[in-house]
């Protein structure tokens, strides 16, 4: 149930899945917000350090991601699924998985490189040391513009990553969605399989 | 305010040793109270430094405050009777980049915008040493008036103008400035030297 079988996932996966993608979506909207100008000053302190404390839960649990998916078997494509598209949803898993590690890394990157050299207290209980970059002005201008860029990236593409999902479950009634919704048992799906499918049953691994 | 009255004592038997022996007078350093006592008013290039520690060590937040104004009354029977005014404006405050000055000026430090100035009345003034004093007294920061504490040290003097360091600890929370705890301290570390010229 912990692991990912050949006809879904386990709940590590799924877990990781959403609890990445939570905080992926709560990161993006609280660094929209304490970017805001007209925000009251002491507010957008404790913003920012909320937003570092979540955003290195986001890079540790990324890292937990890529790890695993490295590990782990992925399940076989649904069924109906074409080579085109199974390559395409490859492609953009992949970026995703890259997005959630160096997104959060620029984001320590500006921590390190500021100027205003504040320390990251991960959640007032542990100091994380700053990255060894030279603190300068034009340093943290590139890695803020780098980490806002790539954010929104990561937010272009978890759109149309979850589109595709809604997109699979609703016009193409097929598992996409629900396999990462409900833990895999390791059985086969119940469902007849077509013989395209059969000759992808093989166990793939990256 | 510090002026010691044994001061005076020490100051004759100096000049007395000087006459006799030549001797270098390092004890004559202060001055006789009755020499030095007197209205001053603080100096416009007295130093008024502030720092702040951060968690993990390392720099922290330090600056000065370029604007202040005051002065003080030395009694010349008891160094216990004499007192200190101040006022700071915290607009002035420097640092070491604008956005660090702009923060402390915001609602979230002393909120400029609505309170113009920092002050410190004396209440008691306490020798400690030869050279030596506690000022004790009330600060008003952001409307808020609390009793403070300040070490004072004599550390020059002539006919017309007199110094001190003086230093203090002083708790941010209690005026509401919270902000940025705990990561930055909640003790604010006052580093002054204070020249009073003669009025």
């Amino acid at each position: 149930m912990l692991r990912n079988s050949d006809s879904g996932f386990g709940s590590a996966t799924i877990v990781l899945h959403w609890t990445i993608a939570v905080l992926i979506l709560g990161l993006t909207l609280l660094g929209f917000i304490m970017r805001r100008t007209e925000i009251d000053p002491a507010l957008q302190f404790s913003l920012y350090q909320w937003h570092k404390s979540f955003g290195f839960t986001a890079l540790g649990l990324a890292i937990l991601r890529t790890a695993w998916w490295f590990i782990e078997r992925s399940p076989a494509p649904v069924a109906g699924l074409g080579p085109l598209e199974h390559i395409a949803a490859r492609m953009a898993h992949s970026v995703l998985i890259l997005l959630a590690l160096v997104v959060p890394l620029a984001g320590w990157a500006v921590v390190s490189a500021s100027t205003l050299n504040i320390p990251s207290f991960y959640f007032n209980a542990i100091v994380i040391p700053h990255l060894p970059l030279a603190q300068s002005e034009t340093s943290e201008a590139f890695w803020t513009f780098a980490h806002a860029l790539l954010a929104y990236l990561t937010l272009g593409l978890v759109v149309l990553h979850a589109a595709a999902a809604l997109y699979h479950h609703s016009i193409r009634r097929d598992e996409v969605l629900v396999r990462m919704l409900r833990p895999s048992f390791g059985l086969r799906r119940s469902r007849t399989l077509d013989a395209h499918e059969n000759d992808d049953t093989a166990v793939e691994r990256k | 305010m510090m002026i010691p009255r044994g001061q005076t004592i020490r100051a004759i038997v100096s000049f007395a040793l000087l006459a006799f022996s030549a001797a270098p007078a390092t004890g004559a350093r202060a001055p006789a109270l009755a020499d030095a006592a007197g209205n001053y008013r603080i100096a416009s290039s007295s130093v008024i430094h502030f720092s702040i520690a951060q968690v993990g060590g390392g720099g922290g937040i330090a600056g000065n405050f370029a604007k202040f104004s005051g002065g003080f009354r030395l009694d010349r029977d008891n160094i216990g009777r004499s007192s200190v005014e101040f006022t700071l404006y915290p607009e002035s405050v420097r640092s070491s980049e604008r956005r660090i000055e702009n923060f402390l000026r915001s609602s979230a430090v002393f909120d400029t915008a609505n309170y113009k100035t920092v002050t410190f009345r004396s209440t008691s003034v306490t020798q400690t040493g030869p050279d030596t004093a506690t000022v004790e007294g009330t600060l008003t920061a952001r409307g808020k008036a609390r009793k403070e504490r300040f070490a004072v040290t004599l550390t020059d003097w002539n006919r017309r103008s007199i110094s001190f360091t003086i230093r203090g600890s002083i708790r941010r929370s209690p005026y509401g400035i919270d902000v940025g705890t705990p990561i930055y301290s909640n003790v604010v570390e006052f580093d002054m030297n204070i020249r009073g010229l003669r009025r």
